[in-house]
């Protein structure tokens, strides 16, 4: 193909300078990349997924399957961008994908030798065995089965998202969406109109312009030309208040409820730069939907089907009219129905030899008559069975049929043509209309399924709903605007359309049913998806293996996967199924079609929620300091939490030995901000912790402090604290840090839908209160040094609570302790949270305090055999399991969860139970998740007696200690138990004891 | 996603509420007095249905307050949002 004298509706004053594949190039501003590289004579655009065969760009639309390039480089490269679709802009760079070295010499097309071993569902049957060799095979897939590739560089672009409420929402600004969208906005409504294209106008823009058009057979609307029509209707679209054009916008997903969601290029005739908005987001939600999506032409299935220079009939169309493309000199049609002739008159014009070859015996179309008698050859009754040439075609084979639509073997016929358009009919784009569970129905008359029934909002026009004529698509996008505007409760007089003359319209349309051309007696491959190389054989084997249902097939063949999603291969693929299976189509079915109708960036979908607008973190008041002083931290949540404070040349493990022994013998200091806090007021306060706990909370003084652990009603542990009581009617509840929210939520949810009269306010207080936990033996000694309020072991023992002033700031204390040491937790509103950590640092110098971590607190705790809810329990353990059993009232009539504890498998023998562990040789640390069995070897299959849910080295005790759950583990006290890795068969040997491995009296917590 | 609308703050994205599952389930008054089946029915039973169906929702990134809805699990259409004391608003007339 080259660019003709004239014609078309590109810039030609405007050149456009830009490169593909290495090469320089010159295209006109309207052009789209296929079209430029068209003009330049570049047919061939890519390699195919599999058997590496070349391709050409086969349509002008978002259905092709082979026009993908890789676009610009570095940061702004990106992949799987639609020659089709893309406007040319200066200084474009591209370049083909899926081939290697390059498209001309593609070593990988060696794939099309062996693509007899290459069958439908050849990845799952072969690259299955050894297990071993995977790596090695996924390394050579991806190579040979790739796309394009993604920028591994951060995107310097810039994205948002936009909500829209509007009254109508119309896609597709083609002749039906552009009528729709005059008729609602001159009734009032407030109308978004989305067109996936820069230039909108759909199909009109495959109308010659009025410098060429031929009298005789030229489409005019209101006396003027479609494009002249169309920039009058826009300009009018333009000046309503009340309408809303968004060109170059996709919309991709069609929700529930009208909610619609949108990609819009910005400035797509800009090279990208990192200066601007590169794409918006839209999430539509509109009262009501017109869809005037169009259809897509496609061709039929027959041998080498695939050959660069294979074009759609109407995209050739498009690319003579719209963009001013001569099609070369002998040009094939072979069609199953009328519009194909449209392409043939413009063939005619612009100087090419036509051969039509026409699946049907007879036509009535005045196009057919026209082209007759301006020389064009017609073969009726025929069918195109295979065609050769390399890299593009040469010939085309064509057989008479027979009158059961069987070959003709003897009526063999070839002719030259450098263009073979093909026409087996239009499918209605009903994308959009399927994802919102709109249902469809076939139409024999056009063989394609349309739009039926659906429960949103919406309407179809167009030849999205199988109005196929121009003169059709005007007006059934007029009625249906009028309508939607009705819907819309909007009254006026109604408006009139534009009188439209289109000759070539009045008669009956008849589509003969053609999907698969019988198979000459050669061994041709004949392509159902063309992008994802699945053949029709491919679809009888799948048959032949038992894959009944169209969606299966679809899965075990790859038809319809690419990233075109099947748009030109479904229907054939169903077709075919039907013509196996010996059913009618309707029965056969069709796939569902899900989002995104074209492939939608990473970009578009994050928006603005990048970094730290993506991923928020929760830092303490405290959190500088640790940062100043070289903490590393671990996420808990969105917390950021200290998780050890490594010294010159330490390690974690050194790092955590050392403060535990800090803690066990001087004091340390810990920042527990995180832990969450839930502040109870009320005079049922009592009534709510008794109903949350399985302990009781009548006798807890004022002052007081108590542990609990809270059930779900499944009986099962799910969080557990300590909550002291503040003043009569007033608590104070801490819970786990990660379980905050949800403990909240759940007091909220048991007070506002089963007690609802009960007087309580639960509050979350976390953020609130920075929390500074001292620990050790001389903790009591550094606090009492920086306050006057009395805090010895008389006026504020173990789990006591008071106020207090600590270097300034007001304070609570509460005498609670996780470690097993004299502890303080000290609240100070947050503000002051800093200022208590260094005073207390300050005050503790002299001492040798030092600040640990989670990592030392969860060790420390460890030897005091505490639990912690999350890594100890898994939701799968009651409170008998944890050997909390001490916890569970048994004189309160009810709790959350207690009547579970009673049903058989909670009450049943054989349990896991929580235990502690001692390696027998003293020093092996388990790693924490290590399964137990009782046996020195192992010998799978095997069950196990349960796994490790702790494991450290004990600095003071100098021996690895393990948290275990264990079936049976109480009941096996001493006995033996085993631990076998896998990697190497080695066994250790531990011994099963009591979880409390220090001070197991508990006197030092309470000194 | 859809639109729902809260009785306390008005009409809000989807994406603001949690939803737990079916509605009108009442805690039993007397756990205790209830065979293991019984209490089963109240812990791990639930409705399932394809059509109009009675769910719990909260307000989680709003208001925090519990509430109902009266919703197409095919269709997603909502026919009623009712705070939990509101009488139970009549089935829609069509099953879907």
């Amino acid at each position: 193909m080259q660019r003709s004298e004239q014609g078309g509706h590109i810039d030609r004053n405007t050149p456009i300078s830009f490169r593909f594949n290495g090469h320089n190039y010159t295209g006109f501003d309207g052009d789209t990349l296929a079209s430029a590289l068209l003009a330049n004579g570049v047919q061939l655009v890519g390699r195919s997924f599999k058997y590496h065969r070349p391709r050409g760009i086969m349509t002008n639309g978002p259905e092709e399957p082979n026009g993908m390039v890789q676009l610009e480089t570095g940061a702004y490269s990106q992949p799987n961008i639609l020659a089709t679709m893309l406007p040319l802009y200066e200084g474009l760079e591209a370049k083909s994908q899926n081939c290697w070295p390059n498209v001309h010499f593609d070593l990988l097309s060696i794939n099309q030798l062996f693509s007899a071993l290459l069958p439908a569902g050849f990845y799952y049957k072969t690259f299955m065995w050894p297990k071993d060799w995977w790596l090695w095979y996924e390394k050579w897939i991806r190579r040979s089965a790739g796309l394009g590739v993604a920028s591994k560089l951060p995107d310097p672009d810039h994205y948002c998202h936009v909500h829209e409420h509007t009254d109508l929402l119309i896609i597709g600004g083609g002749a039906a969406g552009l009528t729709a969208a005059l008729a609602a906005g001159r009734l009032g409504a407030k109308i978004v109109l989305a067109d996936e294209r820069n230039a909108m106008g759909g199909s009109l823009l495959n109308e010659p312009s009025a410098d060429v058009a031929d009298s005789e057979i030229a489409v005019q609307i209101d006396g003027l030309s479609p494009k002249e029509w169309r920039d009058q209707t826009l300009a009018e679209l333009q000046a309503m208040p009340n309408v809303r054009l968004l060109p170059a916008t996709t919309i991709t997903h069609y929700g529930h409820q009208n909610h619609l969601v949108g990609a819009q290029r910005i400035d797509e005739k800009q090279k990208p730069s990192g200066q601007r908005l590169r794409q918006i987001l839209w999430r539509f939600r509109a009262k009501q939907v017109i869809l005037a999506t169009g259809a897509i032409e496609r061709g039929p299935v027959f041998g080498n089907n695939d050959r660069p220079g294979i074009m759609t009939s109407g995209s050739l169309r498009g690319y003579i009219n719209h963009y001013g493309l001569d099609a070369g000199r002998n040009v094939a049609l072979f069609t199953n129905n009328d519009s194909a002739y449209r392409t043939a008159l413009d063939l005619l014009r612009i100087g090419s030899t036509v051969q039509i070859i026409d699946y049907r015996s007879s036509t009535d179309s005045p196009d057919a008559r026209l082209a007759l008698q301006r020389g064009a050859i017609i073969q009726m009754n025929a069918a195109v069975t295979n065609c050769s040439g390399g890299a593009r075609i040469r010939e085309v084979h064509s057989h008479q049929l027979n009158p059961d639509d069987t070959l003709d073997k003897k009526s063999k016929r070839t002719v030259s043509a450098d263009i073979l358009a093909v026409s087996s009919g239009w499918t209605p784009t009903v994308h959009l209309w399927s994802q919102a569970k709109g249902t469809l129905r076939f139409r024999e008359d056009i063989q394609g399924y349309v739009p039926d029934t659906i429960s949103c909002a919406a309407l179809a026009a167009g030849s999205c709903n199988g109005d196929n004529t121009l003169s059709q698509c005007l007006q059934s996008g007029h009625q249906t605007g009028i309508e939607a505007a009705k819907r819309l409760g909007l009254s006026g007089a109604e408006p009139t359309l534009a009188t439209i003359h289109a000759p070539s319209d009045q008669h009956e349309q008849i589509v003969k049913p053609l999907f698969i051309v019988p198979a000459a007696q050669d061994k041709a491959k004949r392509f159902v998806d063309v992008q994802n190389d699945s053949t029709a054989a491919g679809i009888a084997l799948a048959r032949r293996e038992g894959f009944r249902s169209v969606e299966l097939v679809k899965r075990y063949t790859t038809t319809g996967m690419g990233t075109d999603q099947g748009k030109l291969g479904n229907m054939n693929a169903i077709g075919i199924l039907a013509d196996i299976a010996g059913k009618p189509i309707p029965e056969v079915g069709i796939t569902t079609y899900r989002p995104p109708f074209t492939p939608l960036s990473f970009g578009a979908l994050g928006g603005a929620s990048r970094k730290g607008l993506y991923e928020q973190i929760r830092p303490t008041p405290i959190h500088h300091w640790h940062v100043d002083h070289g903490a590393i931290f671990e996420d808990v949540g969105d917390w950021k939490r200290a998780r050890y404070y490594p010294q010159a040349g330490e390690d974690m493990y050194q790092a955590v030995q050392r403060e535990s022994l800090a803690v066990r013998t001087t004091c340390g200091i810990f920042d527990g901000s995180t832990l969450g806090k839930i502040d109870l007021q009320g005079p049922d306060c009592v009534k709510l912790l008794n109903m949350l706990y399985t302990n009781a909370w009548d006798k807890l003084p004022v002052g007081r402090c108590r542990y609990g652990i809270m059930l779900n009603e499944h009986g099962m542990i799910f969080d557990d604290g300590v909550t002291s009581r503040l003043d009569t009617h007033h608590y104070h509840m801490t819970t786990t840090t990660g379980g905050a929210a949800s403990v909240l939520g759940w007091i909220e949810e048991m007070l506002q839908t089963e007690w609802r009269d009960w007087q309580v306010h639960a509050t979350s207080v976390t953020d609130h209160w920075a929390v500074v936990a001292l620990n050790g033996p001389k903790a009591r000694d550094i606090l009492q040094s920086v306050t006057d309020t009395a805090i010895d072991a008389e006026t504020l023992p173990f789990m006591a609570y008071t106020e207090a002033n600590i270097a300034g700031i007001p304070a609570r204390i509460f005498r609670i302790s996780f470690t097993g040491e004299i502890a303080f937790e000290i609240n100070v509103p947050a503000r002051y949270g800093l200022a208590l950590w260094q005073a207390l640092m300050v005050a503790g110098k002299e001492y040798g305090i030092t600040p640990y971590g989670t990592e030392t607190m969860h060790l420390l705790r460890a030897e005091k055999g505490f639990i912690i809810v999350g890594q100890d329990t898994d939701g799968t353990v009651t409170p008998d399991d944890a050997g909390l059993d001490w916890l569970v009232s048994k004189k309160k009539p009810d709790f959350l969860g207690k009547r579970s504890l009673r049903r058989s498998d909670s009450a049943r023998s054989g349990r896991k139970q929580l235990v502690g562990l001692t390696t027998n040789d003293g020093k092996t640390v388990l790693p924490e998740g290590t399964h137990i069995i009782e046996t020195a070897t192992a010998n799978p299959p095997m069950q196990t007696l349960g796994h490790v849910t702790s494991s450290y080295y004990s600095p003071v005790l100098d021996y690895p200690i393990a948290m275990a759950v264990l079936r049976n583990g109480r009941a096996r006290m001493g006995e033996t138990v085993y631990a076998v890795n896998p990697a190497d068969n080695s066994s250790t040997a531990m011994t099963v004891c009591d979880p409390v491995f220090y001070d197991k009296e508990g006197g030092k917590a309470r000194g | 996603m859809f639109i729902i609308d809260c009785p306390w703050c008005g009409t809000r994205d989807q994406s603001e509420f949690t939803t737990h599952g079916e509605a009108h389930i009442t805690r039993p008054e007397d756990p205790e007095t209830l065979d293991d089946a019984e209490w089963a029915q109240y812990v791990f039973y639930r409705n399932n249905v394809k059509g109009w169906y009675r769910e719990r929702w909260v307000h989680s990134s709003g208001c925090g307050r519990w509430f109902n809805l009266l919703r197409n699990t095919a269709s997603d259409a909502i026919a009623a949002s009712y705070r939990p004391e509101d009488p139970l608003p009549p089935l829609p007339e069509d099953s879907y």
